[in-house]
């Protein structure tokens, strides 16, 4: 099904729903000279943890990989902005050759002295797991010294995916798991795991929690803070969401602290309110939060209906293509974009594991193009062969989908209005429409044709 | 306030660097090899460093930037990785066709010991290298340097595996425009063809970096030098490298490997740095100035005059990258124009800092120069001592912000302004718009703060 040379190790990992026998060979560690679009490790578990804006978050190795990690995730706090700021120990050739550790040992000292942090991660680098510096142990010293958490975080780079890093910060969260006090816990409360907060989402969906009252205990990890993190083992209920990068975490609390744990999303009417529904059920012991939550998604889908609904008009018969880090996320994309009225005809993932991939499968129309790790030149010449209106993806895609001439909808770090919720559905509704009708596509060249045959038709 | 956590205090940090005015190498030799036609940068090391690099790049041209990666996993990194570059090399020339791929390494591959030459020879010994394509590398470890030595060595690279003396000297003048924006390149290019003179720029990432909407995603975009005129760079008659820390290195190589002499000029921004790059071309290639040169400086200097009343004496606090700081401080100083704060962050060594120094010495007030620092001690020098202005990258906008001072982008990265990749601020015309830009913060400072009594219209 191809006119771009394709690797054979890659033919594997693309599928078109309908036309051969479906079995993604998933989760595999990217070719030597693929043009990926994934990353390492160390940026899982960066993304995790960066939330937590009362902990002092150190890069140990050379400069970039704190350059590369400062800010640019718009993961918002409501008090403290330590985790904004940017602290490496930017190792420099002498430490290579005679190790790190001393450095380290010093640049904590000096940070914890001066920011007084609740706790302080550490992030292990490729070099540092080269050179062998142990960090764990430098971090004990630093703990006992000062007398807060100094949790060291095995993030070097090449020691698997991205999906690793999730896990080596789940290792983190856990230490301070339990560490707090669990005093004024209501037996109707959960954690909210999964949740970082970009755009003020966070806040969005606690407040539909507190309202259905639920006690929310802790986010993990957006707006986060670290006592939160501490007394989250006294929750009655971890709700993990979508990509299940906090899920590592939900599964050690089940085992020790026997919490147990559902899988939900907050995007798009139908999850949003799945997962207030689920959660209310597991409550079902006190009935008024069902009936609570009857009543907020009542209300909230009422409050967003008529703009939708206008919306979708527009909409109606769109082409989407989907490439998102997780596959969870494109699930619930699948299902927004479905209800916009669009129809789905590439979806793809950088991380997704065979049963994604299968649900996947299930889930999308004959003929979808269907993309386990792809690089830009597959992405590209889908999205012209399936006409697509519209691109959702992250950063790296952006200026892919322009320079083909068609909307763009970032679904990842960069984007700047809450996608989540009630309300977020109906932001994500507004900014697909923005992009897709905008009438700069008309300059484009070749959608100028697609545009116009379209026009056509619809005569 | 955002960075409420920068106290006055200052200490002397030797193991830490906060909020760095400096990335790692690999990040500017990836933007160089973007500036050969045709050419796929590879990063030898995990995936993690080249997708952090390709999403800072993106996210400043906003342009799609590809790139491939060797993907190293644990067992490379214990077992070496010359089998994931040479799968590398094979699979890139048969999936992705560029004309050539530029290796750089990192942190991870120099560590443990990876030789490239050797690797790059076993390539070619396995048939793995087409005819008519092309190989080569630098060595750019993060521990080493700044984005500013990878790029250097890039550029020194694209002489050491290319360039070629026949031992005729053809009419052309090389180019070596150093670590600038696409429209400084085109624009430099524009001043020496406005003179009559052929020349070869290397690198070149106009049209790469700042290349239209077409409709079609291009893999290899239209731009970039290409490997015949690199090899004929060692055949001109001579070479104006722009910036020392830069370009120097290529054009010093240049010379020792093929006898072409070399003029190693600062930055050609503002009167002076232009003047003195037009003079060198002008020997070098023994032309005379068109009158239509002339007449932009003239507009240079009459704006000059018009305006300076609005300029003289204000202090201002610079940060960036050393050959553009240099540039913007004597540039300032001409102006009447008081540089008070002075960082780059990649370290530059002791006669850079004499240059710097040098350009200060009629400021008539003291200085403060930093070379390598950081942006936290920026920022505390200018907590201490308030300035008029600020010139520095998107990073700088915080300061600006919580000491509620005007900022001038300029620099690596800008990742929220538009024009940076279109409207250079090299040459005359690029003094003109420097000036502009100048001017308008300090203006609309003006403005704002002005009551209504002393509001003024005419400027």
């Amino acid at each position: 099904m191809s006119s771009i040379p394709i690797l054979e190790a890659r033919q594997a990992q693309i599928h078109q729903k309908g036309t051969q026998p479906f079995e993604m060979d998933c989760g595999k560690h990217s070719l030597a000279g693929s043009v990926s679009q994934r990353a390492c490790v160390f940026c899982g578990s960066r993304v995790v943890l960066y939330p937590i804006a009362d902990a002092l978050h150190l890069i140990h190795g050379p400069i970039g990989c704190a350059a590369y990690t400062w800010d640019i995730r718009g993961a918002l706090s409501s008090g403290p902005e330590l985790h904004r700021m940017s602290f490496s120990t930017d190792l420099r050739e002498k430490d290579v050759i005679f190790g790190g550790e001393k450095k380290l040992a010093a640049a904590l000292g000096e940070l914890i002295d001066q920011y007084r942090p609740k706790a302080a991660f550490v992030y292990a680098t490729c070099i540092v797991g080269i050179i062998g510096d142990d960090v764990a142990a430098v971090c004990r010293k630093v703990e006992q010294e000062k007398g807060i958490p100094v949790l060291p975080v095995h993030s070097e780079g090449f020691k698997g995916t991205k999906k690793d890093g999730y896990k080596a910060a789940c290792d983190a969260l856990f230490k301070l798991v339990g560490t707090g006090s669990t005093a004024d816990i209501a037996p109707v409360s959960i954690n909210i795991l999964g949740e970082f907060n970009i755009g003020g989402e966070a806040w969005i969906i606690k407040k539909y929690y507190e309202q259905m009252g639920v006690q929310v205990v802790s986010i993990m990890t957006g707006d986060g803070r670290v006592d939160q993190v501490a007394r989250s083992h006294g929750a009655a209920l971890n709700v993990v969401q979508c990509s299940g990068a906090l899920t590592f975490l939900a599964e050690m609390m089940k085992a020790k602290y026997g919490t147990p744990y559902m899988r939900v999303s907050y995007f798009g009417i139908d999850d949003m309110a799945k997962a207030l529904y689920d959660v209310a059920e597991h409550f079902n012991a006190a009935p008024e939060v069902m009936a609570r939550t009857r009543a907020i998604v009542r209300r909230e889908v009422e409050t967003i209906m008529p703009e939708l609904n206008r919306i979708k008009c527009d909409l109606y018969g769109k082409r989407a293509a989907i490439y998102v880090g997780g596959a969870f996320k494109a699930f619930s994309l699948i299902k927004a974009l479905r209800y916009l009225g669009m129809t789905v005809v590439l979806v793809g993932s950088q991380t997704g594991n065979e049963s994604d991939y299968a649900t996947l499968q299930d889930m999308c129309d004959d003929g979808t193009v269907i993309l386990d790790d792809a690089n830009p030149l597959e992405l590209s010449k889908y999205i012209i062969e399936k006409k697509a209106d519209l691109f959702i993806g992250g950063v790296k895609e952006r200026p892919i989908a322009f320079k083909m001439g068609i909307g763009f909808c970032d679904h990842n770090h960069e984007r700047k209005i809450p996608l989540a919720g009630f309300e977020g559905m109906l932001h994500f509704a507004r900014e697909v429409h923005n992009s897709v009708t905008s009438p700069v596509w008309q300059f484009a060249p070749a959608r100028a044709a697609v545009l116009e045959s379209k026009k056509e038709v619809a005569r | 306030m955002l960075l409420r956590h920068t106290s006055t205090e200052i200490k002397e940090r030797s193991a830490l660097t906060v909020n760095p005015a400096k990335t790692c190498q690999p990040i500017g030799a990836m933007y160089a090899a973007l500036g050969v036609h045709g050419c796929l940068p590879h990063s030898h090391g995990s995936q993690g460093c080249y997708a952090y690099h390709r999403s800072a790049l993106t996210r400043h041209f906003k342009e799609p930037v590809v790139a491939a990666t060797s993907a190293f996993t644990e067992g490379a990194s214990v077992f070496g990785g010359q089998a994931n570059l040479v799968q590398a090399i094979d699979n890139i020339f048969s999936v992705y066709n560029p004309d050539v791929i530029a290796v750089h390494t990192t942190c991870l591959s120099e560590t443990i010991g990876d030789d490239v030459p050797q690797i790059f020879a076993k390539a070619m010994a396995d048939g793995k290298v087409p005819d008519g394509k092309f190989l080569f590398h630098a060595n750019t470890p993060s521990y080493v340097g700044s984005h500013v030595t990878g790029f250097a060595s890039t550029t020194k690279a694209m002489v050491d595996y290319f360039a070629e003396s026949n031992g005729r000297k053809a009419k052309t003048i090389n180019l070596i425009p150093g670590y600038v924006e696409p429209s400084d390149m085109a624009e430099i290019r524009r001043i020496a063809e406005s003179m009559g003179i052929a020349t070869i720029m290397f690198p070149d990432t106009s049209k790469v970096l700042n290349g239209p909407l077409t409709g079609k995603y291009k893999m290899f975009p239209e731009g970039g030098v290409t490997i015949d005129e690199l090899k004929k760079s060692g055949s001109s008659t001579g070479t104006i490298a722009l910036g020392r820390i830069a370009s120097m290195p290529a054009a010093r190589a240049l010379d020792a490997k093929c006898k072409v002499p070399c003029e190693i000029l600062g930055l050609p921004i503002g009167l002076h740095g232009t003047d003195a790059f037009v003079d060198t071309l002008r020997r070098m290639a023994g032309v005379s100035v068109p009158d239509g040169l002339n007449l932009e400086r003239g507009q240079l200097v009459d704006s000059i005059s018009d305006w300076h009343q609005y300029l003289y004496g204000k202090r201002v606090a610079i940060v960036g990258d050393p050959d553009q700081v240099l540039a913007l401080t004597r540039f300032l100083v001409s102006l009447d124009m008081r540089p008070v704060h002075i960082v780059t962050g990649s370290p530059a060594g002791k006669k850079y800092i004499k240059s710097l120094q040098a350009a200060v010495a009629e400021v008539p007030e003291a200085v403060n120069i930093k070379v390598p620092g950081d942006m936290y001690l920026f920022h505390q020098w200018i907590k201490n001592d308030p300035v008029d202005l600020i010139i520095g990258n998107t990073y700088a906008k915080y300061i600006a912000k919580d000491e509620d001072i005007p900022l001038v982008r300029h620099g690596f990265p800008i990742y929220d302004r538009l024009g940076h990749s279109y409207f250079s601020t090299m040459g005359y015309r690029g003094g003109l718009r420097l000036m502009e830009k100048l001017l308008d913060a300090i203006l609309d400072c003006k403005d704002r703060d002005a009551d209504d009594i002393t509001m003024e219209l005419v400027m």
